[in-house]
């Protein structure tokens, strides 16, 4: 049943991201300004809106681990994170190739790519982290505080660097301003077969740290003989 | 409440007086620091103007590198004899154990700040005397910022087999904001600036910083030691 369900969503996000693809390609009109390369934001936003949702599952989740000790939300946590990661990685190269194109640079100080970054480091510290512990309910314990931890540092780390950038202008300022509904209405539309695919990933993953969870109990009990 | 500031105390002095004793961390944070700003003369004109531009970056960058020494000290010296085990089972709450080793850690990185931070005025020809008490009250805030993150993970890694690696890269992407208002204010400071002008934003900064994860740390420190 769960793997029905599995393939049922992941058959509906690849069908919906056909048909988006092929609105994006051929419907739709290039940018005014930008050109062919624009349609890059369809895929380089809802990545990263992807990713914070991940990271925001991972506070949850990992709050309510630290108060019911239930392991299934550890499991959880280091999945959303991961996933997380993944998007938040999608949506840095996605940028840098953007920026490559109409800023001429792969990469400029900006608050925004600066605090992703910031933000990809943290969480990639807590994936780190759960490695170097080998007991399972310390390594939850540990890893719920580093992700509540990080999840208050972001924002904050955005807002310094974004002050911080403003006290000194830069020639590179975040372009659009405003935007056609039909490009509004396909970012959204983007968004579904993307966050689809972050459910899949994580589904499948939870199910993994689960049984790996089981096997290492099943190795410590051989062990004990 | 009394309780708990008289465990915090005793906590704080229990390892001052071990750190006085052996002066472990101490003589190697306050070597580190000097060898990482004889290094920095290598890195640009240790004589330029421009050194004071770039003077608070390069002090919290040292004072955040030699922090990473003692804060890595601060637990992991509790692990031979068990005595963090001891420490743990004791009536003392982990929010005290928390509170009085960060203490003891703020007062040993100012120790260590108070002596590098005149030998880096000496070197790199940035008068600093007549501007100490903002300064010093800057030291303290960021000091504190450091203090408590690095504490927190300090004890969050004491069990780890690469507990010296672990360290320095999760706690430095945490404390960038604290480093960053540190870093703006000292620049100003040393600029001849007062702490009301361009600098206010970034004093409130970070003792917003200094509340929000003291209250974290203090409230988790429990999950953390304790479990």
């Amino acid at each position: 049943m769960r793997k029905q369900v599995l393939f049922v969503l992941s058959a509906i996000a690849a069908l919906l991201l056909l048909r988006n693809l092929y609105v994006m390609l051929v419907n739709l009109p290039d940018e005014a300004q930008q050109g062919p390369i624009f349609r890059i934001i369809f895929f380089h936003v809802p990545a990263a809106w992807t990713a914070f949702l991940g990271f925001f599952v991972a506070l949850i989740s990992s709050v309510i681990y630290l108060v019911s000790k239930n392991m299934k939300y550890d499991a959880l946590a280091v999945a959303v994170t991961e996933v997380g990661l993944a998007f938040g990685a999608a949506n840095l190269v996605s940028g840098m190739i953007w920026g490559r194109q109409i800023w001429g640079i792969w990469w400029t100080w900006d608050p925004r790519l600066t605090s992703m970054l910031v933000c990809e480091m943290l969480y990639a510290g807590y994936l780190m982290l759960r490695r170097a512990i080998d007991d399972p309910t310390q390594r939850a314990r540990i890893s719920a505080v580093l992700s509540i931890f990080a999840f208050v540092d972001v924002p904050i780390v955005f807002f310094s660097i974004k002050w911080w950038r403003t006290q000194h202008p830069q020639p590179v300022v975040w372009g659009g301003g405003s935007m056609d509904p039909s490009y509004w209405n396909m970012l959204f539309l983007n968004w579904i077969p993307v966050i689809l695919l972050g459910v899949v990933m994580v589904a499948i993953r939870m199910r993994q740290e689960n049984i790996h969870r089981e096997v290492e109990a099943l190795r410590r009990y051989a062990h004990g003989f | 409440m009394r309780l708990f500031f008289r465990q915090t105390l005793t906590i704080a002095l229990k390892d001052l007086r071990s750190e006085i004793r052996t002066k472990e961390a101490l003589n190697a944070s306050v070597s580190f620091s000097i060898v990482i700003l004889l290094l920095f003369s290598f890195a640009f004109e240790p004589t330029s103007e421009e050194t004071r531009l770039i003077a608070g970056g390069l002090l919290w960058m040292v004072f955040a590198f030699a922090g990473a020494l003692i804060l890595n000290r601060s637990f992991a010296r509790e692990l031979i004899n068990d005595c963090l085990d001891a420490l743990v089972s004791s009536p003392t709450p982990g929010s005290a154990l928390f509170t009085g080793k960060a203490l003891s850690n703020l007062v040993l990185l100012l120790v260590v700040e108070l002596i590098s931070f005149p030998v880096f005025g000496i070197f790199y020809n940035v008068p600093w005397v007549f501007q100490l008490p903002s300064l010093l009250v800057v030291m303290v805030l960021g000091t504190w910022g450091i203090v408590v993150i690095g504490t927190m993970f300090s004890a969050m890694t004491v069990n780890l087999r690469l507990r010296e690696l672990m360290l320095p890269i999760l706690v430095y992407p945490i404390m960038i904001p604290c480093l960053m208002a540190a870093i703006q204010c000292t620049t100003a400071l040393l600029g001849g600036q007062a702490l009301t002008g361009d600098a206010a934003p970034w004093l409130r900064l970070l003792i917003g910083f200094d509340i929000i994860f003291s209250i974290l740390a203090v409230a988790l420190s429990d999950t953390v030691l304790v479990g």
